[in-house]
């Protein structure tokens, strides 16, 4: 038996082992209840408590979690034109993005590919970022680099991210601002609980509805101190946090997407605007709409195997005859489905959900069908 | 019965001429989780030391290193549907093989009680 190694869809951050790992403001917390540590993009992170994955992941879609996402990045663009510039690296429409609005869009690379996706939210003439923690380093200095000339670019590394998620989260939240009870989903706002500045988004990596709070480092402890008191909140780590996200059909960026998927590929034609489709005007533009037009070769889509058995990153798919159309970039089992979920890339002929294909398990053929994503139904906040 | 084990977390009991071969409570509690236990077909012979099966947790798989040698003679086919037993009861209903023995001397290499804790206090050190 191999044991301790973490496999989840986490696995390039074990490649940072050997160096010393960062920690976020809520590292004394994670090690005081208990949590298994794990390196991931640099940083140890909790990716379990003592109730374990299971519980964590289950106890999200029925109450309200707190995850530490403290390690990914924070940016604050600013300074005349910085919509235009910001628009000049992503495909979304961010001119038409309201003051207080939210959008989840992608970095992309001259090849159509790309570079990270993030969340960007328009606070007054500001832009506010927040990017994976395995691709900051290099996004900041991109970004830098692309707009920097005009734009002043502040990453803020004194501040703390912690998502509430979870059907409760709203309710819990309110007690401590009302102002946050009829936030919509992908809306930010600044707000102050118990005196500290928190600027709140609604929205999240589960699925389920609730709230990322970024605020100042030194206030996070306290802060989830706070929220761990009610009693629909417990703490969950990066396992429950990559069950959930997979069972809501969202890409991890590294193994779903990653410079050498385009967006249409990876069906998120969604985030490119209307009127970016017409203009153009980020990197891999003309890959990127020629694909619209005249479809990807592959596809990303919902494995779901007919089985018990898991199939994680990496496994090959293939079609009924053994021909190889495809691979696994995420898989694992789904608490609240139950049962094995995944998702992939195959060639588009194969992309119409309930498609039967099979996959390459240990060596054996496991009967398999492709799937609608997402596998659980999303909740977020309508209004 | 007396319960041996292997340093990859195995443990094996005898009774006659057959193992009964699962994975220890240290190994339950590190995997976390478990959702799909594959143990290896009834008939095929295993050697100590192959990777015969696997045992999968919300978050890893984890293969089953056999202990001892010879011919697996009955699996747990409650796993199959109730994969958690190895959580809840891993030295009991939570077995996983049966295997009977082709050279019963490799059990005298394997750790006591004692040893293994040892072992596992090591590991966590």
């Amino acid at each position: 038996m191999w044991i301790g190694e973490v496999d989840l869809n986490l696995l390039e951050g074990n490649k940072m082992s050997d160096t010393q790992l960062l920690v976020t403001p809520l590292d004394a917390l994670h090690r005081q209840q208990g949590a298994k540590m794990a390196a991931f993009a640099g940083y140890d992170m909790p990716v379990s408590y003592p109730l374990g994955v299971l519980k964590e992941h289950q106890h999200t879609r029925e109450a309200a979690s707190l995850f530490d996402v403290s390690h990914m990045g924070q940016v604050m663009l600013r300074g005349d034109g910085v919509v235009d510039a910001m628009e000049s690296l992503v495909p979304g429409d961010i001119a038409g993005l309201a003051n207080h609005g939210t959008r989840y869009t992608l970095l992309t690379n001259d090849a159509g590919g790309i570079r990270d996706d993030l969340m960007i939210s328009r606070l007054g003439d500001d832009l506010y970022l927040v990017v994976n923690a395995a691709c900051k380093v290099e996004d900041i200095a991109y970004i830098r680099q692309r707009i920097g000339a005009h734009i002043e670019i502040e990453e803020l590394t004194d501040r703390a991210l912690i998502a509430l998620q979870g059907p409760k989260a709203a309710t819990v939240l309110t007690r401590y601002s009302p102002a946050v009870q009829h936030m919509t989903f992908m809306s930010i706002a600044e707000i102050h609980i118990n005196g500290v500045a928190c600027l709140i988004t609604r929205s999240g990596y589960t699925g389920e509805d609730g709230y990322e709070i970024s605020l100042p480092a030194e206030a996070a402890e306290d802060f989830a101190q706070l929220l761990l008191g009610e009693e629909e909140v417990i703490l969950a780590g990066l396992g429950a946090r990559d069950s959930l996200r997979l069972e809501a059909g969202l890409c991890l960026y590294g193994n779903d997407i990653d410079t050498t998927t385009t967006p249409v590929e990876a069906t998120l034609t969604w985030v490119i605007g209307k009127s970016r489709r017409e203009t153009g005007g980020f990197p891999g533009d003309r890959i990127i709409l020629d694909q619209i037009v005249n479809k990807p070769l592959r596809k990303r889509v919902g494995i779901q195997p007919d089985g018990r058995a898991p199939a994680r990153a990496g496994t090959e798919i293939t079609d009924m005859d053994g021909n190889a159309i495809g691979v696994i970039t995420s898989g694992g089992f789904g608490p609240t489905v139950g049962g094995p979920v995944a998702m992939g890339y195959v060639k588009t002929a194969f992309f119409k959900p309930e498609t039967p294909v099979q996959l390459m398990v240990r060596g054996k053929a496991m009967p398999a069908k492709t799937a609608k994503l997402p596998f659980t139904p999303h909740r977020y906040y309508a209004g | 019965m007396t319960m041996k084990y292997s340093e990859e977390h195995e443990w094996v009991t005898i009774d006659g001429d057959v193992a009964t071969v699962g994975i220890t409570d240290y190994a339950q509690k590190a995997l976390g989780d478990i959702v799909f236990v594959e143990a290896p077909d009834v008939g095929s012979e295993i050697n100590q030391g192959d990777e015969t099966g696997v045992v999968e947790s919300v978050k890893a798989a984890s293969d089953i290193i056999t202990p001892v040698s010879g011919e697996v003679v009955e699996i747990n086919d409650a796993l199959e549907t109730t994969p958690n037993t190895v959580n809840t009861d891993p030295t009991g209903d939570g077995w996983m093989f049966k295997v009977k023995l082709t050279d019963p001397g490799e059990i005298d290499g394997l750790m006591d009680e004692a040893a293994y804790k040892a072992h596992c206090e090591s590991l966590d050190g």
